[in-house]
């Protein structure tokens, strides 16, 4: 026998619940906000139409860009070199200094309150503002070059990998910390002895994370003059060398990979 | 051998004279809602104490009491010598490493090995790398953490990772790391919770034999009837806030101790 229903005279729910007015008003609102966006800001079809076709006409950027030039590929390669070292500089130094301030930032291992606050609106503050600005702003106070984008990267790992360190200790297992705290251990020697590795796992795919970032972000610091390749991909484009710039678009394309795929496996490993 | 693995009877010299616990006028309330409504006893040194009560009578808020991981609300704690509650947080942390606690749930790192985490134990006295990680620890914490690990039957797994453990053997680790504080009094807050009979009964015989064997002092909560009538010289009994029965082991009798094993208190 299988199990007997209970017979039910109830019909089911109404398929939509009646929504109040304030309900009904705030749908029309996120509507209207929408509409108008699109309105203002998305491309005109003609325009759009018109431009795409300038792009695929015999002088236009597309054509130009084939085939590539790899023709100064060793100097290219050279700042890649290049910006493959800011991001591991500046990954590096970011994921070291986030571990301060993700210790500040939590709950449990802050030493103040006050303290516990100052640093989390320091992170969110390094995570808000888009790493582009913090180079300009470095480039003010060191100067053009790498270690601008170096400085850059690693505000940004400061705002990204403090986020996430603070939140995986805040959900360790605190059992060992009480343990620990119960016998007299100093505050640094129950993190570093109970709550480090219990993170590890997860410090560790943070830090692979923000050094993909890091590596992405590096080829963008160079548009704006922070050193690396992205000065390079620039200069291709103010003097119309599409076949040089797309060269150097793939050899970029290729970093990223690389480390994207060598961190996947890291990770794999790890877990 | 380390001091405090020695038997006792080589401490003849040092015998601790009068008792290792004084508790006198302990009140604890949480937001006006009494827990413990002056309590009063005194405990003598090398016993195995059981502490019982139904659920939520207070037994847990006691043994924190005692080392002021709960700060009562009145009343007076000598413990060791010390008066607990006027201790000042630095000597309070001193204090503190004196006292072993054995907790419900092992509460150990599970990713680090047996002997780090037994290592950990003496954060109690030295803090610094050295007492963080197993390969930092010199020569001679090294040592004195096997010799814990042997005492309670471990030693071969010193380099295991202690969640490749079973439940008893973790809880025996945590046990090591306690004895690594060269405590003189354990409080155990129902160390064979979480463990099945057998085990659970092992870990039990192994806290009662540091009492028998190290002359160790132990107040231990049980949850479990047996336990309290096999492994205890004493039985403090825990109702409405107050001992509401304190008699020599040797003189309880089971259907006497039933009332507070019940899942409700007594109408
Ligand atoms: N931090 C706290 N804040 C408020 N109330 C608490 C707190 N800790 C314990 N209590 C209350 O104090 C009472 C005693 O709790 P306690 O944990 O000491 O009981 P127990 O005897 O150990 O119970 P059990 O057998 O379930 O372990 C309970 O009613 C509990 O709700
Ligand atoms: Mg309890």
């Amino acid at each position: 026998m299988t199990t007997p229903t209970v017979p039910t005279t109830l019909a089911p729910p109404p398929r939509f619940s009646h929504r109040s007015l304030p309900e009904y008003v705030g749908i029309l609102l996120v509507l209207g906000l929408v509409i108008s966006s699109l309105m203002a800001t998305a491309p005109a079809l003609d325009k759009l139409s018109r431009g795409i076709a300038r792009l695929f006409a015999p002088s236009g950027m597309l054509m130009q860009m084939f085939p590539p030039d790899f023709t100064r590929i060793v100097p290219i390669g050279w700042k890649l070199l290049e910006t493959l070292q800011m991001a591991v500089a500046g990954c590096f130094l970011g994921l070291i200094l986030a571990v301060p301030f993700a210790i500040l930032a939590t709950d449990r291992l802050s030493p103040h309150p006050i303290l516990r606050q100052i640093a989390r609106a320091v992170i969110a503050l390094f995570r808000t503002v888009p790493d582009l600005v913090w180079a300009i702003i470095f480039i003010i106070i060191v100067g053009l070059g790498p270690a601008a984008g170096v400085m850059a990267i690693m505000v940004d790992k400061i705002g990204f990998a403090g986020r996430f360190f603070a939140e995986a200790m805040e959900e360790t297992d605190v059992g060992p910390q009480d343990a620990l705290r119960a016998i007299g251990a100093s505050r640094m020697g129950m993190i570093v002895s109970a709550v480090f590795p219990a993170c590890l796992p997860s410090f560790t795919a943070t830090s692979l994370f923000a050094l993909e970032k890091s590596v992405r972000g590096s080829a963008a610091l160079g548009l704006v003059g922070a050193g690396g390749i992205g000065v390079d991909l620039k200069v291709a484009f103010d003097l119309f060398n599409y076949d040089e710039a797309l060269a150097i678009i793939l050899l970029m394309l290729a970093l990223v990979i690389a480390v994207e795929q060598g961190s996947g496996w890291i990770r794999k490993k790890l877990i | 051998m380390n001091a405090h693995l020695a038997p006792k009877a080589s401490q003849a010299g040092s015998t601790q004279v009068g008792p290792v616990l004084v508790v006198d006028g302990l009140i604890k309330d949480f937001d006006g809602r009494v827990v413990l409504d002056g309590l009063q006893f005194t405990l003598a040194p090398g016993q195995s104490t059981a502490l019982i009560g139904a659920n939520g009578s207070g037994k847990s808020t006691l043994l924190k009491c005692l080392i002021r991981l709960i700060e009562p609300s009145a009343g007076e704690i000598h413990m060791l010598g010390r008066d607990v509650c006027a201790l000042s947080p630095r000597d309070l942390r001193a204090f503190r490493a004196q006292v072993g606690i054995v907790w419900q749930r092992h509460n150990l790192v599970p990713r680090l090995s047996v002997l780090s985490n037994v290592i950990h134990g003496v954060q109690a006295r030295m803090s610094g790398p050295r007492a963080w990680f197993q390969a930092l620890a010199p020569a001679a914490v090294r040592s004195e953490a096997m010799a814990c690990l042997d005492r309670v039957g471990l030693a071969d797994r010193a380099s295991a990772r202690v969640d490749s453990l079973s439940g008893g053997q973790q809880q025996r680790v945590a046990i090591a790391r306690m004895l690594m504080q060269r405590p003189a009094f354990i409080l155990a807050d129902e160390p064979d919770a979480s463990l099945d009979p057998q085990t659970g009964e092992e870990v039990m015989a192994l806290l009662l034999s540091l009492v028998r064997e190290n002359g160790l002092s132990l107040l231990m909560i049980s949850h479990r009837l047996e336990h309290t009538l096999e492994f205890s010289d004493r039985i403090l009994g825990l109702a409405q806030g107050r001992i509401a029965l304190d008699l020599p082991t040797a003189q309880a009798d089971a259907a006497g101790l039933r009332r507070f094993f019940d899942h409700q208190e007594p109408a």
